[in-house]
């Protein structure tokens, strides 16, 4: 096995890990506070290319979903709200239009995406329809002159006001279940659609999270993405991808969690020393540590596989499931290593539990993942 | 213009120094292109950008400097030669090495750092000029280019002095000279492609033994000792002056 990343790797992350430190750390504070969208950095991560990394050299990528994901850990690590804009756009909105988009609709949308000059969101969840995705009830049917007509609404979806285009799954044929399901591509100026940004979210605040609607969008013949009723597999897929991005992010937040800890625990005293010197503080701090090391391990072994074209739907899970649940349990212990000022928003951690626990909960909840994993056992 | 770029390899400026059998040691240590020949790496791409040319990288180190390398070609250099220097060599073998690399290439300007973070003995960049023979500008805050001359603002002690040249000519980057970019994902794909070249002091046919000699490595003592005294001004006076005298015995 070689653990070691190739010089490519390494000065990709060297320049995420500069970028982070040197442009987005210090606003993360002030933009939690305001929710004001990173529109800039968005724009500065498009002309680094990094929404390219883990697609085809053709698209100015280096076909590297493990460099794409320690690229979103570093990013995270700073700001997890703009760890989140850069992973949906990048897995759940490039993605399936770069792996089942017609050349057309590449050339149109995935081309000036991955330069960052818009964003792409992804419709799939619904008010009714979160976990069981196939209970969607957003519809689409051609009229007489082959247009397509679509109706319906959709929940949390991450860059929703902030997208130029979205690709939004509806049922096209009667089905049960999965059965019937399409992917439309749906430009944000289509006369009918309204996207409303989600107020008053826990966590991840600068991020944009909008609740969508269908009423009437006229869409042209060829705006099927993919082939018809094929969308329940195509999102499948688009997920098992999204959940290596979502792990990257745990571990990113694990990671901040055990930085600002240790140097917290190393400059408080108490009782006349360091409190670093004490064992129930350093349990913390190993837990931690020892919680970013197998969490990066799980989550950057998926992206490989990804890599390699093998299979990844369990390990992805199983990272997604880990780092998430890492990043969670870490920001409740560097609460407590900070004591009364992990409390407030002066130090970072409490803002590291609220963006933390989304990750437990979008791209599947822990229990889908726990579904997912059994599945893969065989029950 | 073609441009060649002197380039070393340095600690991380955070780095902790430790030394171990009388060396520094490079374990589990973070390593980065020296800060000012950043400086002058940035300088020389912005001006190939403006006005065309070329940027060599030349850099005299160990095998791991073929990391910064790649780093400055996904800046924007176009090639970089790297030379393995003789392991026991001084700044006069280090640059007789690299000035025998600069001859064999055709170049306008030579730009390298003021200094190198680590030893910073701003000796080498002042030497390669003077065996290539060309004027020497140190510590430029500004570069403009015009036609053949090259105009230089260098950090004279705070003030600014401005400087005109033909070329070609050796400038040296003081901090600051031009913030140096990232390199972006199509700058690192495409420094795959770009040449790497690997030579030794033999095939440059320079044999260049040192002239000086380490004699000892000493790390700074850096521990500080802090007594608070007590008393009246006056007698905090007396215990400073007998203080000084028998402890720390600098009066
Ligand atoms: C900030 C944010 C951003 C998001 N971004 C996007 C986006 O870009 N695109 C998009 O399409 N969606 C997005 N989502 C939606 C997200 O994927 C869903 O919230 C998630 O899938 C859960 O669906 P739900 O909220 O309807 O919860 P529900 O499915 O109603 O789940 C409620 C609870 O029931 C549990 N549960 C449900 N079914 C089962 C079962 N079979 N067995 C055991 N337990 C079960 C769940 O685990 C959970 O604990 C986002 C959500 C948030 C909050």
């Amino acid at each position: 096995m070689d653990f070691d990343l190739t010089q490519e790797q390494r000065l990709i992350v060297d320049t995420a890990r500069q970028f982070a430190t040197d442009a987005v750390a210090p606003g993360a504070r002030d933009r939690d506070r305001s929710g004001q969208f990173p529109d800039e950095l968005v724009r500065r991560l498009g002309e680094l290319g990094f929404f390219a990394l883990p697609f085809d050299e053709e698209w100015g990528g280096a076909h590297d979903t493990l460099s794409y994901a320690l690229a979103v850990e570093e990013v995270t690590r700073a700001d997890a709200a703009l760890g989140i804009t850069f992973a949906a756009h990048v897995s759940l909105g490039c993605f399936p239009f770069y792996a089942f988009g017609s050349a057309a609709q590449k050339e149109r949308w995935l081309a000036p995406a991955l330069r960052g000059e818009i964003l792409i969101a992804f419709g799939l969840t619904e008010p009714d329809a979160g976990s069981d995705a196939g209970a969607t009830r957003t519809r689409a049917h051609r009229d007489s002159n082959g247009e397509w007509v679509l109706d319906g609404s959709k929940m949390w979806i991450t860059n929703g006001t902030r997208a130029a285009v979205l690709a939004v799954t509806a049922r096209t044929q009667p089905g049960e279940r999965g059965h019937g399901i399409s992917a439309l591509v749906l430009p944000a100026d289509t006369p009918g659609f309204t996207a409303q940004p989600i107020h008053g979210k826990m966590g991840l605040r600068s991020s944009d999270t909008a609740s969508l609607s269908f009423d009437g969008c006229r869409l042209p013949e060829d705006s099927l993405l993919g082939e018809e009723g094929r969308g329940f597999p195509q999102f499948l897929q688009t997920l098992d991808g999204g959940r290596i991005s979502i792990g990257a992010m745990g571990v990113g937040i694990a990671q901040a969690c055990l930085d600002a800890s240790l140097a917290y625990a190393q400059q408080r005293r108490q009782f006349g020393q360091s409190i670093s010197k004490f064992q129930a503080i350093q349990f913390k701090l190993a837990d931690m540590a020892r919680d970013v090391e197998l969490a990066r391990l799980a989550v950057l072994r998926a992206a490989w596989l990804k890599d390699q074209g093998r299979p990844f739907t369990r390990e992805a899970a199983i990272g997604k499931l880990y780092a998430s649940e890492a990043a969670v349990a870490s920001a409740l212990q560097a609460i407590q290593v900070h004591g009364g000022y992990g409390y407030v928003d002066d130090f970072p951690v409490e803002r590291y539990l609220r963006d933390a626990k989304l990750l437990e909960i979008g791209e599947g909840t822990s229990e889908i993942q726990r579904l997912v994993i059994a599945r893969q056992l065989g029950c | 213009m073609n441009m060649l770029v002197l380039l070393k390899q340095t600690f991380d400026t955070d780095t902790k120094i430790v030394l171990k059998d009388g060396r520094i040691s490079e374990d589990g240590v973070t390593m980065v292109i020296n800060p000012y020949d950043e400086y002058a790496l940035e300088q020389a791409i912005r001006l190939k950008e403006a006005g065309g040319g070329t940027v060599t990288v030349v850099c005299a180190g160990p095998a791991r400097s073929e990391e910064a390398l790649r780093k400055a070609l996904a800046m924007g250099a176009d090639e970089a030669v790297l030379i393995d220097p003789p392991a026991d060599g001084d700044e006069y073998t280090l640059a007789r090495v690299l000035a025998a690399a600069c001859k064999a290439r055709p170049f306008d300007l030579v730009l390298g750092g003021n200094l190198s973070v680590d030893n910073g003995a701003s000796q080498v960049a002042i030497r390669v000029a003077h065996e290539l023979g060309i004027p020497y500008v140190g510590a430029a805050t500004k570069v403009e280019v015009n036609g053949g001359s090259v105009r230089v603002e260098r950090d004279a002690e705070g003030d600014v002095e401005v400087i005109t040249a033909a070329a070609p000519l050796l400038i040296t980057a003081q901090q600051g000279l031009a913030e140096p970019r990232l390199p972006s994902l199509p700058g690192i794909m495409k420094a795959k492609k770009k040449p790497i070249t690997k030579q030794t002091p033999a095939d440059l046919g320079v044999d260049a033994p040192a002239r000086t000699e380490v004699v000892d490595l000493k790390a700074a003592d850096s521990s500080r000792q802090t007594k608070m005294l007590a008393g009246t001004a006056a007698e905090q006076a007396t215990q400073l002056v007998r203080l000084l005298r028998e402890e720390a015995k600098v009066v």
